[in-house]
């Protein structure tokens, strides 16, 4: 499976994993919902620690989609909640 | 639906964006193309526009420093002066200027990093850059415009999540810097003006530290002719 990690690149990594994926996901879902800023931070950053722990980077001159997008880690509460808005993250 | 799966659709609309549907799918190569190459110039400008602010930041943190160390010597004078009033002011705003420049710092290594991870994305693009033109060229050359679409939408695909992602990096980045010139702006004249050190009194403190020295000086003088006359 392949990830990206916005501003970071793609990884490849395994499928195996996908469960602690989707877990830390589901947690940021509700950490967004009610608000929580700081866990917010948290689980965002372990996300992405965890990909980068697991996965490994993939060849950059391979040209293929990603099966899974990773926000950027720099990610602030606001933009979480206007990519839930539907509102996109960056205007254009 | 999960945040990722909504981030996808972030990233997906930004790559409709990118990706133009043309009749002939060896013309789309070529457009996406010369869109790549564009992209490419514009992450080098990116990571210029960063260093140059990066650079402006630490100038800036660099006065704040002399500010800092004036007001350091200032409070030795006034104490020398035997003005403690004036010292404890003195550095009351070595204090202050402490705190802008720690704020500095904390700016300073923001866009450091935004600084590596624009010149990392920019080696990434640039690689698939290249990998998508030799691509390109084997898909013309091999495909009758029919036979090429299934390649063709492959590639254009794979390389649009790749020009999407350094686009939102670029983006990112710019406004990062807008905000910290506007505020960098704000010290600039702050300093300039000497708001910050009248605020902190720097240039009254010259004044008095300058009288108080005068004065201790008339006081040694007054001591001294009196010591004489007594003989």
């Amino acid at each position: 499976m392949i990830i990206r990690i916005l501003g970071e690149g793609q990884f490849l990594l395994d499928d195996s994993h996908l469960d602690r994926i989707n877990a830390i996901d589901n947690q940021i879902v509700g950490h967004v919902s009610r608000e929580n800023k700081a866990e917010f931070a948290r689980d965002l950053a372990k996300l992405i620690s965890t990909v980068k722990e697991l996965a490994s980077p993939l060849d950059p001159s391979q040209i293929v989609p990603s099966d899974i997008i990773i926000p950027p880690s720099d990610l602030s509460f606001e933009e979480a909640r206007q990519v839930f808005c539907g509102d996109g993250l960056i205007k254009g | 639906m999960g945040f990722l799966d909504r981030m996808s659709t972030v990233v997906q609309a930004k790559m409709n964006k990118i990706m133009d549907r043309i009749e002939d799918p060896r013309e789309t190569l070529d457009l996406s193309y010369e869109k790549q190459l564009t992209l490419l110039q514009n992450v080098k400008r990116g990571v210029a526009e960063v260093t140059t602010s990066k650079k402006r930041l630490e100038l800036q943190k660099a006065k704040l420093q002399m500010n800092t160390d004036k007001l350091d010597s200032q409070a030795k004078e006034a104490l020398l002066a035997g003005r403690e009033d004036l010292a404890r002011k003195a550095l009351e705003n070595k204090a202050a200027l402490q705190a802008q420049a720690s704020t500095l710092d904390q700016q300073i290594a923001d866009l450091s990093d935004q600084q590596q991870k624009l010149i990392a994305a920019e080696s990434r693009l640039a690689s698939k850059v290249e990998a998508f033109r030799t691509r390109k060229e084997t898909i013309k050359a091999q495909y009758s415009a029919a036979e090429a679409q299934v390649k063709v939408t492959e590639s254009v695909t794979g390389i649009s999540e790749e020009m999407a992602d350094v686009g939102m990096a670029v983006s990112r980045a710019e406004e990062k810097t807008e905000n910290m010139k506007a505020r960098s702006a704000a010290l600039d004249e702050l300093l300039e003006t000497g708001t910050l050190t009248d605020y902190s009194g720097g240039n009254d403190l010259d004044q008095e530290i300058a009288k108080a020295k005068a004065k201790s000086s008339v006081e040694d003088m007054l001591a001294k002719m009196k010591e004489e006359m007594k003989k």
